[in-house]
């Protein structure tokens, strides 16, 4: 049902980059899981809303205030998380040649 | 005495009693974890600072006026353990993931910081699968975790090491995190209570995500009070999470006589161990001749369950986890020369197998030309299985069937096909799906002694009636 170039493609898109065996491990595994899920095609859904989250809550309100007050070292312990980093800024490759 | 052996509730009250310290109770849980966590591995960090913290509550005990002590929060001093996936501040969250092997959280989840308002102590981060995405705990990055009732076979999962810690006397109780039965689903494998809240009734700030949509933490403990009372510390509304909710004030004090079990057929079909079934059924009979009305209901959608939630969960997981990128924290690969590969090898090295394979799938099913087949449907399906139990509860108060159809199965023997795995979560994904409150309670065992559990649940918001009907039952078996 998926093909290897499927998988190739897809992987692009999650921006994986699988090796060769993992592409062909999932050949195999998307198809057979994507069959277990067809049974979602019995089921009648005609005029079925579709329930698009957990919550039954809307619009929750707060007042726009400042909870946590205590940032000292906040911004560096963000910063130190980051595997590469320049002065106070997290270093990434450059994104236009 | 061994003090390990008491419930929460009791070494609460021990502590108020000065029966025994706050540092005698936190040092014998260390002790156990030094002695028993070498071959269990319910452990990923153990806090020996967590004596510390007991030193200091122990002096506040010791200048306290007796009425003060009477009014410390249920909580104070007693030691808990936390799944990998919730931000404890300044602790590594690993949530099972080489991804975020090396991860330190900046800041305390929401269920945590009410924890420590409460005065409870931390004990340690338990084993789970990557990214809490499994029913074993063999897909944890850094080794399984193994049953404490027999060390051949799996825990359950995601949080089968807050499952076995407790079951192991490595912890008073702890927190799991469940979107498919990963809290359920290690409570019935361990022989322990393990309760997932209603979709929002603890917030989720600081819960590393997962799918959001049915994502919730809830606590894992010896008994339903025990259960109840951390649950009780933790829920509420906040501002960090705006689908946190009020905790409502549902209740059960009726006679026996007045509750409606319903039993569901579609939980009782094939594929159910034949050991299991006699548990659960026999302890249903318990409560119907304690006076308890129990009717057969149907719930028609119940086989969807599964396929509906193999399409929303890797769906709402692909999008999640494009956060991480290897770029502003967690793994980086080394090599990479331009941005797209240090996205896309990180994730590759980072991610296990089958956080890999759902990323996969929900990419596919939300790619252009799959959605309307795959996400929309699944999300149409989704509103008729949570519909089936909303009437269900028309009739009656409570639903009762088994939380796995299985005990625990050993190590090994399904971690490498996807489809059986998912099978163990056949009982508890609908609950998820529905957003509903459900628990699951030790129920007898199996002629191997290996627990069973009774799995029981409610409606939406009625977390209160649930421990309630709970523990009736929990006082029949």
């Amino acid at each position: 049902m998926i093909s290897k170039k499927d998988v190739h493609h897809i992987a692009h898109l999650a921006r994986l980059a699988l090796t060769p065996e993992e592409e062909d491990r999932f050949v195999g595994e998307l198809s057979s899981i994507l069959g277990f899920v067809e049974a979602l095609n019995e089921a009648d859904t005609e005029g079925i809303v579709p329930m698009t989250g957990g919550t039954t809550l809307e619009n929750v309100m707060r007042d726009d205030a400042v909870v946590d007050t205590v940032l000292e070292g906040k911004r560096e312990q963000l910063l130190s998380a980051a595997p590469e980093r320049r002065e106070g800024w997290v270093k990434a490759k450059k994104v236009f040649d | 005495m061994d003090i390990t052996a008491l419930t929460l509730s009791a070494a609460a009250q021990g502590i108020r009693e000065r029966a025994f310290s706050i540092s005698d109770l936190v040092g014998a849980y260390l002790d156990a974890i030094a002695e028993k966590d070498g071959a269990i591995h319910a452990y990923l960090d153990v806090f020996e600072d967590a004596r510390e913290a007991a030193l200091e509550a122990d002096k506040k005990i010791a200048v306290a006026h007796p009425l003060d002590i009477e009014t410390l929060p249920p909580l104070f001093g007693m030691p808990i353990a936390v799944k990998d996936n919730i931000l404890v501040e300044g602790k590594q969250a690993t949530a099972g993931s080489k991804i975020l092997e090396h991860y330190t959280a900046s800041y305390d989840a929401t269920a945590i910081r009410k924890l420590k308002e409460q005065g409870a102590i931390v004990l340690g981060k338990t084993n789970m699968d990557d990214s809490a995405m499994g029913s074993s705990t063999e897909y944890s990055a850094f080794g399984p975790t193994k049953n404490p009732h027999d060390l051949t076979r799996v825990p359950g999962g995601s949080s089968g090491g807050s499952a076995a810690a407790v079951a192991a006397g490595m912890a008073i109780a702890s927190l799991g995190s469940d979107t498919g039965g990963s809290i359920r689903q290690p409570a019935a494998f361990c022989g322990v209570v393990g309760m997932k809240p209603t979709y929002g009734a603890i917030s989720r700030h600081g819960l590393i995500a997962m799918a959001s949509s049915m994502d919730v933490i809830g606590p894992l403990a010896k008994t339903i009070t025990d259960a109840e009372m951390l649950f009780s510390a933790i829920a509420g509304p906040d501002a960090f999470d705006a689908t946190a909710s009020p905790v409502k004030h549902s209740m059960f004090d009726k006679d026996m006589k007045r509750l409606r079990i319903g039993i569901p057929k579609e939980y009782f079909g094939a594929g159910l161990d034949a050991e299991v079934e006699k548990a659960v059924r026999g302890t249903i009979q318990k409560a119907e001749k304690a006076g308890a009305q129990v009717e057969e209901i149907t719930l028609p959608h119940a086989h969807l369950a599964l396929p509906a939630y193999y399409i929303i969960v890797p769906s709402e997981v692909s999008a999640n986890l494009a956060r991480l990128d290897g770029q502003r924290y967690g793994h980086h690969a080394a090599y990479a020369d331009t941005l797209y590969d240090v996205y896309a090898r990180s994730r590759d090295e980072g991610f296990g197998i089958e956080v890999k394979r759902r990323i996969m799938l929900g990419a596919y099913a939300l790619s252009a030309g799959y959605y309307d087949a795959y996400y929309l449907k699944a999300q149409k399906v989704r509103r008729l299985i949570a519909d089936d139990f909303i009437k269900v509860f028309e009739r009656v108060d409570i639903i009762a069937g088994p939380t796995t159809p299985a005990p625990a199965f050993p190590l090994g023997s399904r971690s490498n096909s996807p489809l059986e795995m998912y099978l163990a979560d056949i009982y508890t994904v609908a609950v998820n799906l529905a957003g509903l409150p459900a628990l699951s309670m030790p129920a007898g065992t199996s002629a191997t002694g290996l627990p069973i559990g009774l799995q029981l649940i409610a409606p939406r918001h009625a977390d209160k009636k649930l421990f309630d009907i709970a523990k009736r039952i929990e006082s029949l078996v």
